[in-house]
């Protein structure tokens, strides 16, 4: 029973820590198939949890901690809009300039506010999400199997954790059900038909960057406000840029991306839970492989050894009407 | 014809980039309530107030001088190198390697060692991004994003294993041999009879870098493989057409980037620390995005630009004891805006100057 334990504890901590992965993955996901190139996922995850954890600090309530931190990401989210749809700019450029300026903005606002070096107070209460527990999670946990995996794997999260997981199958319809979806996605692959059928190019492109703005909102508020208890300088830590390897593991559609991020969020589990792993006293795994793993199967992914990534044909092609 | 006259192109358009830049800072700064031009106030003379500043100052400039034109030669060739922080990490580890394995006698013959050792480790961590873009498609901003992590972690394995100094309890190494001590600013100028400050780590790296930035402009203008880079930059088909092998300039272009960039190590590793330190990097490699989009990717802006950023990295330093209320982060924000607006948002301010230009010349014909 121990080793079941385990297993089960590994698994919680996956799902808990693929949370911000996968709704940044999301938000990439709706932005590279409109054909913006999302570099900013980890500035815009940054500045959405600095904000969520000064709001939610202010005003004791964490959903409105969530807006504020939705409010800063779409923010940028339009820094990155303005530059790279309306001016035509490089797109990689100005995902860099976006992530400088998340790092640079929340450690001089939060000094400025808190003085405490970048870090917000500890947020406790209401100012933070709440454990639920699903219905009748406490009756079912003593039926052997099927019992302890919904009363302690799927049951006891935080919202945003059923929020994020409910947002896959709802991206899956949109991109792929609705005329909406059809028309994002084209606009990823040939602006210039979907500009000759009459539908504007730069306002597809621009709703796609508002919902990847809202998208990685909640994601930095979870990781301010859910995972953790405040902001602290720097708190992504890469997770922008593992969401982005993700988002090129699962070649772009969402319910992969799902699994990428829980594979990817398993990965950090291990690393947190068993630093170095022993292989059966031959070898020993250090952890910083464990760390450095999605980041190389991404690249073996990318360089097509094994099941090729191709990305949206136009992805971070400015459009240029006439020509 | 061109619609701007060369002068406009190359200095108003950025100056005025600049200003913007500037200005969006000053109001961030005005919005938590501090007085902007006390803060420039504070870090020009941080910067350039004393010896010590200007040591300092210069230092840093020679970081991102070779993080700089690690970027621009990628430029050149159309490419976008992210992964500067990456090819420095894994510069640092040759440089460390060469001046471990043999106790130098003198920096003269260390330090030709040291350059070549940093200059291949960190070319042969851009040469796999470079092979996997030019033989199998995938793009180079995305690997060498994922290189930079990889490197993190490489470094930190070596540092808390084979690497780590028994001596310390920090990830680092053992120090560098005596012999293998780079001349400071210090020691240089105080035979001329100039005092320089002891404690700027300034050392004679800076005309390495100086002299890189050279052998880069005299590469790219002067020489046939220059040529072919530009061209191939400016106009891949036509390049291709010309019979300009689109492999051997994406993987040369990248080797050279590489190899700039594993030379940083030898301004921090060599010159300052004198051992390998796990982080060392701290950010350079991305300030040197920041560098080749302001110095326009040519040498000469370049070294300017780095001049600009060491200014700016330096003072922000001296914010700290100056200014407690902004933080020296306040510097990131700078640069990110220069980024922003030098980079990203170029049209904004082209276009309309552009018009302007063409209906001047209307109205004078």
């Amino acid at each position: 029973m121990d080793m079941l334990l385990q297993i089960m504890l590994t698994m919680d901590m996956s799902i808990r820590l693929s949370v911000a992965l996968l709704l940044a993955c999301l938000a990439g996901l709706f932005s590279e198939r409109a054909g913006v190139v999302d570099i900013g996922l980890e500035g815009k995850m940054l500045i959405a949890a600095f904000f969520a954890a000064a709001a939610s600090f202010e005003t004791g309530s964490a959903w409105l901690g969530i807006l504020a931190g939705c409010a800063a990401s779409l923010t940028f989210s339009m820094i990155h809009a303005v530059a790279s749809i309306t001016y035509r700019g490089n797109q990689l450029i100005s995902g860099v300039a976006v992530n400088f300026l998340a790092s640079g903005l929340t450690v001089v606002i939060g000094n400025a506010w808190y003085k405490k070096g970048g870090q917000t107070p500890t947020l406790s209460g209401d100012s933070r999400f709440y454990d639920i527990t699903l219905p009748f999670a406490d009756y079912l946990q003593n039926i052997p199997m099927p019992g302890p995996i919904y009363s302690e794997l799927l049951s006891g999260h935080k919202a945003i954790v059923y929020i994020a997981y409910a947002a896959v199958p709802l991206a899956w319809w949109v991109l792929y059900r609705t005329r909406f979806g059809l028309r994002l996605r084209a606009v990823g692959e040939n602006p210039a038909s979907v500009d000759t059928a009459g539908i504007s190019v730069v306002k597809m492109r621009y709703l796609a960057l508002v919902i990847a703005g809202i998208l990685c909102g909640i994601a930095g508020a979870y990781l301010s406000t859910a995972q953790a208890a405040g902001f602290g300088k720097e708190m992504t830590a890469g997770r922008g840029f593992i969401a982005l390897a993700a988002l090129i593991f699962a070649k772009w559609r969402p319910w992969q991306a799902m699994g990428a991020c829980l594979l990817f969020g398993f990965l950090e589990a291990i690393s947190n839970l068993y630093p170095n792993i022993n292989v059966f006293g031959l070898f020993t795994i250090p952890v910083q492989f464990t760390q450095a793993l999605p980041y190389i199967l991404t690249v073996v992914i990318l360089a097509g050894f094994v099941g090729k990534a191709i990305p949206p044909k136009a992805v971070g092609e400015p459009y240029v009407k006439e020509r | 014809m061109d619609k701007m006259p060369r002068w406009a192109d190359i200095i108003l358009v950025p100056f005025i980039n600049l200003v913007l830049a500037f200005f969006v800072a000053g109001l961030v700064v005005l919005a938590i309530g501090q007085n902007p031009f006390d803060m420039i106030y504070f870090m020009i003379k941080g910067a350039l107030g004393s010896t010590s500043g200007i040591g300092f100052t210069l230092y840093y400039a020679t970081n991102y001088m070779f993080a700089g034109l690690a970027v621009a030669i990628a430029f050149h060739a159309r490419m976008f190198n992210i992964g500067g922080e990456g090819q420095a990490g894994i510069g640092g580890i040759g440089v460390t390697l060469v001046l471990l394995a043999v106790d130098w006698p003198h920096w003269t013959i260390a330090l030709p060692a040291a350059i070549i050792g940093g200059a291949i480790f960190g070319a042969a961590w851009a040469a796999i991004p470079a092979y996997l873009q030019a033989k199998r498609g995938s793009h180079i901003v995305v690997t060498t994003i994922m290189f930079n992590f990889i490197a993190a972690a490489l470094l930190g394995y070596l540092l808390n294993g084979i690497l780590k100094s028994p001596l310390s309890q920090n990830a680092e190494s053992l120090g560098f041999p005596p012999g293998a001590h780079l001349p400071t600013a210090h020691e240089v100028l105080a035979p001329l009879g100039i005092a320089f400050s002891k404690s700027a780590p300034l050392n004679i790296s800076f005309l390495l870098a100086l002299f890189c930035a050279w052998g880069l402009w005299m590469l790219l203008w002067r020489t046939r493989l220059g040529y072919e880079i530009r061209a191939f930059g400016h106009n891949e088909k036509a390049a291709t057409y010309a019979g300009i092998s689109a492999v051997r300039v994406t993987i040369i272009a990248m080797l050279i980037s590489g190899a700039l960039a594993g030379m940083l190590a030898i301004n921090v590793v060599m010159g300052e620390q004198e051992r390998l330190i796990a982080g060392f990097v701290e950010g350079a490699g991305f300030v040197g995005i920041a560098v080749a989009l302001m110095g326009r990717s040519h040498p000469f802006g370049i070294v300017l630009a780095a001049l600009l950023f060491g200014m700016l990295t330096q003072g922000g330093f001296e914010l700290l004891w100056e200014m407690p209320a902004i933080s020296k982060e306040m510097v990131l924000v700078i640069q990110a805006l220069i980024i922003l607006f030098t980079g990203a948002l170029d049209n904004m301010v082209r276009e309309p100057l552009e018009r302007l230009f063409i209906r001047m010349r209307k109205a004078q014909s």
